[in-house]
């Protein structure tokens, strides 16, 4: 008898909320718009921010509302923004991809120190009270406040520098605004020559604090052509509008090894034969 | 009601360190040699940098005026010597970042330029602040605030007392107490000169109990009853010298958070501006030197020396016989406020109190572990904050909360960061939360006028 209780009880039970389930399911229905479902299905969905909305849904929701444009997303592949594209009825320019670079090449081995800093390790903290360090004023503090923001961990500190993995790198740009020196620059993937330097000093008061500074000797610019490369001062910068073909820093012979390829000199002498160099 | 411990006055929490201060007590302040070559700074002061007005080339005399005071809150600055302008250029400045400076290279001749004296008696305090301002005068005991901003409060608070600063509380520094020992009377005179100027008839000193000598000097003195000063002896507790707690241990006013001494009626000077005052109304000398103690463990000779600004510290040291054993640290102020030199060539600024040359017992290596809510921080912070949760609000970059917590109101007197069992840099977190929090404060207020 208990038995047969207990499954009535149930029963109706059961009955009771699966029809208030049913009334609200007609009854308060959200309109969904299908075609942000559809974006948010094909966006990275990392929530990285990069944007500048509040996470990949509030992207999507924009961009169906035509507030936003589909190169906003810095990590979305080509393919991607294609995608994306299709459902909102647009077309894309081509895209290159942007990957974040540290143009220093100063690591524990190559820059000169000349104190010893016992602080708190936190580039923000260190440049605020006394600049870490190293001899140079402009150089990579090596304390990895732009490893800790970065949200796919493609910072590497070696030796005290931070260097970047392009191949991780999905160019949010969160390490571009960590870093206090600002020597992390967003840069197209397919530009991979580098002026591995930042510091305005003169080129004889660089070559005493550190081994690998761009003295500006401008040997790479004679070779690559003016437009390519830029004179800034007693710096040279690679042209990220109209860069230099790959095989740049092989045949212009920076006497300090300050022009690279994806990586610092200093990274690729401590990861010898771990690493591939991009030269086309 | 203020605190009082054995006939002496105090405040709320604080630490006492070794004071040192016999390294260099006994030693009377004697006069540097003229150098060859002086890198003045030119940002000395709080607030604006003045604007520099000679160029390379310029020849000038001792005292003339080299850059002039851009802003209210700003400070003429003048040469040390006679000689020419040989350089407009940047040095490492005691913050650790590069600063502008202006390179004068003597002639050996040392001529004064023409100057103007005045018999504070008979002038008006508007002309008294002129001088005072034409002067350059800023706080000599370290945050080179410009005195004659602090002299020149608005109308709508009434001044009633004037406090001088002799605590010293600083360890090591002897600066001061020499000025109050050798020349009483002169810092007497510059007293009574700020007193002028501001209209008060209450005038407290307040020095601390380790120095009864310079307190009996300057109660022997006849200058005392003719201006009416009173001198106070203090508790030796650091930070007995900060503003806010001298004034509370001698008058029982506390100032509000984020106020302003004038919020309570008072006005505080330093014994060494107190004697800088002196010396530009009645002898017509800009500040182009100051009374500067150079000691530590790893000096050979510790003294008081006077020092004209622009001096590389290098030849301060070489002045005073050199270095001996291996140095941990050189620091410009004095061990608690003062900050680590990263280069030698770093120069005396009107703010330079000190040079410390430290071994390694005597200073902290940082450790930075976890904080273990043992709450010594809180019991010493002279500001009554809570010093171990701010600062693990800052590390996880919490300065919402920080600045919630009153991180603003931290005058960086490291008393916690003294007492702290794990070793923390607590000043240093706090140092990035102001920073952090006055430039988001900047921001918005540009974001604000924009709009």
């Amino acid at each position: 008898m208990i038995i047969l209780y207990s499954i009535l009880i149930l029963c109706v039970v059961a009955l009771i909320l699966g029809l208030s389930i049913g009334i609200t399911a007609k009854y308060f229905l959200v309109e969904q718009d299908p075609q942000v479902e559809k974006i948010l299905s094909l966006l990275p969905g990392a929530n990285c921010g990069g944007c500048g909305f509040a996470g990949c849904s509030d992207f999507a929701k924009s961009l169906s509302e035509g507030k936003a444009e589909v190169e906003g997303c810095p990590v979305a592949s080509a393919e991607v923004r294609k995608l994306i594209a299709q459902v909102l009825g647009k077309s894309v320019s081509d895209y290159i991809r942007k990957v974040a670079v540290v143009l220093c090449g100063g690591s524990n081995n190559f820059a000169r120190k000349i104190s010893e800093y016992n602080g708190i390790a936190d580039c923000r903290s260190a440049n605020i009270i006394a600049g870490g360090g190293k001899a140079c004023r402009y150089g990579c503090l090596g304390f990895a406040s732009c490893a800790r923001v970065c949200p796919v961990n493609a910072i590497e500190i070696c030796d005290g520098l931070a260097v970047v993995h392009s191949d991780i790198c999905i160019g949010c740009g969160k390490c571009v605004k960590a870093c206090p020196r600002n020597l992390i620059k967003l840069v197209p993937e397919t530009i991979t020559v580098h002026v591995f330097c930042s510091s305005k000093d003169k080129g004889v008061d660089k070559k005493k604090l550190c081994d690998v500074p761009c003295i500006g000797c401008r040997k790479c610019v004679k070779v690559a052509g003016e437009d390519e490369m830029l004179v800034d001062g007693f710096l040279v910068r690679t042209n990220y509008e109209k860069g230099p073909a790959a095989d740049l820093p092989l045949r212009a012979g920076c006497p300090t090894n300050c022009l690279g390829n994806s990586f610092p000199y200093s990274y690729k002498k401590l990861s010898k034969g771990l690493i591939e160099e991009k030269v086309a | 009601m203020n605190y009082s411990h054995d006939n002496h006055l105090y405040f709320y929490g604080g630490v006492h360190p070794d004071d040192s201060k016999k390294l260099s007590a006994c030693e009377p302040i004697k006069d540097a040699p003229l150098l060859e070559k002086y890198t003045v700074i030119v940002g000395q002061n709080i607030g604006a940098p003045p604007k520099v007005i000679v160029k390379k080339g310029d020849i000038v005399k001792k005292g003339q005026k080299i850059a002039e005071a851009s802003a209210f809150v700003s400070a003429n600055l003048h040469s040390p010597t006679s000689g020419t302008v040989s350089a407009i250029t940047e040095i490492i400045g005691v913050f650790g970042a590069i600063v502008p400076a202006i390179e004068i290279t003597s002639d050996g001749k040392d001529e004064a330029c023409e100057s103007t004296k005045i018999e504070p008696s008979k002038a008006s305090p508007e002309e008294l602040l002129a001088k005072i301002a034409d002067a350059g005068l800023v706080g000599m005991g370290g945050a080179a605030f410009p005195t004659v901003v602090k002299l020149s409060p608005p109308k709508a608070k009434k001044i009633d007392t004037l406090i001088i600063n002799g605590a010293e509380c600083e360890p090591y520094l002897t600066a001061d107490y020499r000025l109050m020992l050798e020349s009483p009377d002169k810092v007497l005179r510059g007293v009574a000169i700020f007193a002028k100027i501001l209209g008060v008839n209450r005038i407290i000193i307040g020095v601390e109990a380790n120095k009864p000598d310079a307190i009996e000097n300057l109660r022997k003195s006849h200058l005392l009853n003719e201006y009416g000063i009173e001198v106070k002896s203090l508790r030796v507790r650091y930070p007995q010298g900060a503003e806010k707690q001298l004034i509370y241990a001698l008058t029982g006013r506390k100032v509000p958070s984020g106020g302003l001494p004038m919020d309570v009626a008072c006005v505080v000077q330093n014994i060494g501006t107190s004697f800088a005052a002196y010396e530009a109304v009645y002898e017509g000398k800009t500040l182009y030197e100051r009374v500067t103690t150079i000691t530590g463990s790893r000096v050979v000779k510790p003294g008081n020396w006077r020092l004209r600004i622009g001096t590389p510290i290098s030849k301060a040291i070489e002045l005073c016989g050199g270095i001996k054993g291996d140095v941990a640290k050189i620091v410009a102020g004095g061990p608690m406020m003062g900050l680590a030199q990263i280069s030698l060539d770093t120069t005396i600024m009107k703010s330079s109190s000190g040079i410390l040359l430290l071994g390694n017992e005597e200073i902290i290596q940082y450790r930075n572990q976890p904080c273990i809510r043992c709450g010594n921080c809180v019991d010493v912070c002279p500001m009554e904050l809570l010093p171990g949760p701010l600062s693990v609000y800052i590390e996880n970059e919490r300065f919402d909360l920080a600045e919630k917590e009153f991180v603003m109101d931290c005058m960086e007197c490291g008393s916690c960061a003294y007492v702290c069992p794990s070793k923390r840099p607590l000043v240093q977190h706090f140092k990035r939360a102001k920073a952090e929090i006055i430039a988001k404060r900047k921001s918005q207020q540009l974001s604000q006028k924009a709009k």
